[in-house]
């Protein structure tokens, strides 16, 4: 399935998020830019800080005050979202883009049994529905997450944490969106769950032909669910790429730190974390964010914010290592 | 060689409703100990539901066992009065997985760290005590001057963790249990705080019971695993070969569910299809894990006993039947050890 304009199904451009602190402004995502095509798993990774939370809501519009969206486009399909009225918004929200929020398990209303959560959906986005038929498409999303059509009359509180979240995916894939963001859908599961969970996630995905972007931090389950990953440092993206490349050949170092910090089951050896911390947003270094902690820092990253280039077909990075777009490595 | 911490037999059973009583065994016969001479690290591996809370929770002294005993220093820990108890309390510290729940929200983050160390008394003067404190966050990764004087809601679930592991730095315990205690820190972050528990045992001598569901960070800094499934050590032996060469179909299941970090390697390419566990009733009598098992046949029935396998490994599975039965007991005895080494 393509998109009717057979491009990209969401287009970020320069996406900024700030937030008003006692202390200051805050950028908590800065000139945030990709594409998500038909079909893609877009993995947004990075530390907890780097904005990608910030990005996935302001992609929905639902970035809450202090917070508030200064700069940017985003294409939904064509349709400028943030030129969109609230209530125009909101009749894109879950029909054409939808969100399963950070602990997803926990966004369920405990006093509602889960069939009329799942009913909301519905009634909200499709006129002169039948009660016949909700309850008809109640069955069917319950059974595309491998759920008993019985758990529609049961309490989220019956539920186990896997469970709630394939109620969770059930609501979001509902109304057959163009794009479904989910914010670290996983994060709570224990290990095996997490795996049935995702593989079901990705199995709904294809179905409906739906771009997936993925906001989390593990790189383990980035490369085993996303086709494209996004890192993002201090608010910004700084590498973007297909999955293959970002693991075989990463371009930023802090990208090659984070996949050099993981703990592999082949081999014991010394963990190394990525040295220091992330820096405060209000107190960012001058020059590249990451130069304190970056194994190949050069005098030029002390004073000059690298730039978000292509470096070659399909890969983006913000780094003075490729200033000769593509010349260097 | 002599047992700091050791926990024989240990039960615990939840019984709900007022006339039909259901009960729910969270932990079933687990036997394991810590020595005093050679510190180790012990990791408690399971989902949610295994019962490795329930088990941390009796190893602190913080819940009674239904049947089974806990020692300390080979006396049984709820004959422990005064002064004794309080030296197990102090030498056996925990670090919980929640770090939300663990501050209290009126009091700033200081008071967890300076509380503990007035009450044992761990420094002769104020200033010494400050810079115990500023010390112990710094070995976790933090900031003392960004850190201290703040209140819990200010800081990430990420720091209020890591100051959780300086609390327990600071008291330089001989037992740390620490309950998932890198699930809610960022990846970058999680190695730096395992490596220093690393370091707490080759450097301060310290003992560490991790308990997680992670079997990778597992693999990095246990010597000793236990993997539980619904209250039972199903697989237990030295680490390096359990995670090489799980003998358990549950151990097999996990290490498979693991999402490697690496494109190339599908999934769980090994695994046979899902079954959720969600949906089975545990049979009354036999295996817990039968339910789920792809290799389930009738004796599974009957509750397997744990076999031992040649490299002293306990698997309580009929597969392995062919090998002797044996004790989780008298195989986590200290004399008989050898495979820890």
């Amino acid at each position: 399935m393509t998109s009717p304009n057979g491009g990209p199904v969401l287009q970020v451009k320069d996406l900024t998020v700030e937030y008003e602190t006692e202390r200051g402004m805050l950028r908590a995502a800065d000139k945030v830019s990709f594409e998500l095509w038909p079909g893609q798993r877009f993995g947004l990774v990075g530390e907890s800080g780097s904005g990608k939370t910030t990005t996935a809501l302001a992609l929905m519009r639902l970035t809450q005050l202090p917070g508030r969206i200064v700069d940017g486009k985003v294409m939904l399909d064509g349709v400028d979202l943030m030129s969109l009225s609230e209530n125009r918004m909101r009749e894109m929200r879950l029909a054409q883009i939808s969100y399963v929020p950070q602990g997803a398990m926990n966004s369920l209303n405990p006093v509602v049994k889960v069939g009329n959560q799942i009913a909301n959906g519905f009634k909200d986005h499709i006129d002169n529905m039948g009660r016949s038929e909700i309850s008809e498409r109640i069955v069917e999303v319950l059974r595309s997450v491998g759920l008993d059509p019985a758990v529609s009359r049961m309490y989220p509180h019956e539920l186990s944490g896997g469970m709630k979240q394939r109620v969770a995916i059930a609501i979001a894939v509902s109304l057959g969106p163009k794009v479904i963001i989910a914010d670290e859908p996983t994060s709570a599961l224990d290990v095996v769950v997490q795996r049935e969970v995702m593989l079901t996630l990705r199995r709904l995905q294809e179905e409906i032909g739906a771009a997936v972007l993925i906001v989390g931090h593990d790189m383990g389950l980035m490369a085993q669910f996303a086709s494209h990953v996004g890192v993002m440092y201090a608010g910004r993206l700084v590498e973007v790429g297909q999955v293959m490349d970002i693991f075989d050949d990463p371009f930023h170092p802090y990208t090659r730190a984070l996949i050099a910090s993981l703990p592999s089951t082949n081999r014991r050896h010394r963990l190394t974390g990525i040295p220091g911390l992330p820096p405060a947003l209000l107190e960012l270094p001058t020059g590249c964010s990451f130069n304190p902690r970056c194994e190949s820092v050069m005098d030029v990253c002390m004073s000059v914010d690298p730039t978000f280039d292509q470096i070659r077909g399909g890969r983006w990075a913000s780094c003075h290592l490729y200033d000769e777009a593509g010349a260097a490595k | 060689m002599s047992a700091i911490l050791e926990a024989d037999r240990l039960t615990r059973i939840f019984t709900r409703g007022l006339f039909n009583k259901v009960e729910n065994v969270a932990v079933n016969e687990i036997s394991l100990q810590i020595n005093d001479d050679a510190p180790s690290i012990t990791v408690i591996a399971g989902e949610s539901g295994s019962g490795k809370t329930t088990l941390a929770s009796m190893l602190l002294g913080f819940m009674r066992p239904t049947s089974g005993v806990i020692r300390y220093r080979d006396r049984e820990i709820y004959s422990l009065k005064g002064r004794d108890w309080r030296e197990f309390r102090r030498n056996v510290q925990p670090i919980f997985q929640d770090p939300f729940e663990v501050f209290n929200p009126v009091y700033r983050v200081d008071r967890i760290l300076t509380q503990p160390a007035q009450l044992y008394n761990i420094a002769e003067s104020e200033e010494e005590a400050r810079e115990l404190v500023e010390e112990a966050l710094r070995q976790v990764g933090l900031r003392p001057a960004e850190t201290l004087g703040r209140f819990p809601h200010q800081l990430s679930g990420g720091q209020r963790q890591r100051i959780t592991v300086a609390r327990a730095f600071l008291l330089k315990p001989k037992v740390i249990v620490a309950d998932e205690p890198v699930s809610m820190i960022d990846a970058s972050l999680r190695a730096t705080v395992l490596e220093s528990l690393r370091e707490l045992k080759t450097e301060l001598g310290i003992s560490i019971i991790y308990i997680t569901h992670d079997l990778t960070t597992a693999y990095q800094v246990g010597d000793t695993i236990y993997v539980l499934y619904r209250g039972s050590v199903v697989e237990a032996g030295n680490v390096e070969s359990v995670v090489q060469s799980p003998s358990h179909p549950y151990t097999q299941l996990l290490m498979g569910s693991i999402p490697v970090p690496d494109p190339r390697v599908p999934w769980g390419e090994n695994l046979a299809p899902i079954t959720s566990g969600d949906e089975f009733e545990v049979s009354v009598d036999g295996c817990a894990f039968a339910p789920r098992c792809p290799h389930a046949f009738d004796r599974c029935e009957i509750d397997p006993p744990h076999y031992r396998l040649e490299d002293d490994r306990a698997v309580k599975c009929f597969l392995h039947e062919d090998h002797p039965v044996t004790g989780l007991e008298s195989l986590m005895r200290a004399e008989d050890r050898s495979f820890i080494a």
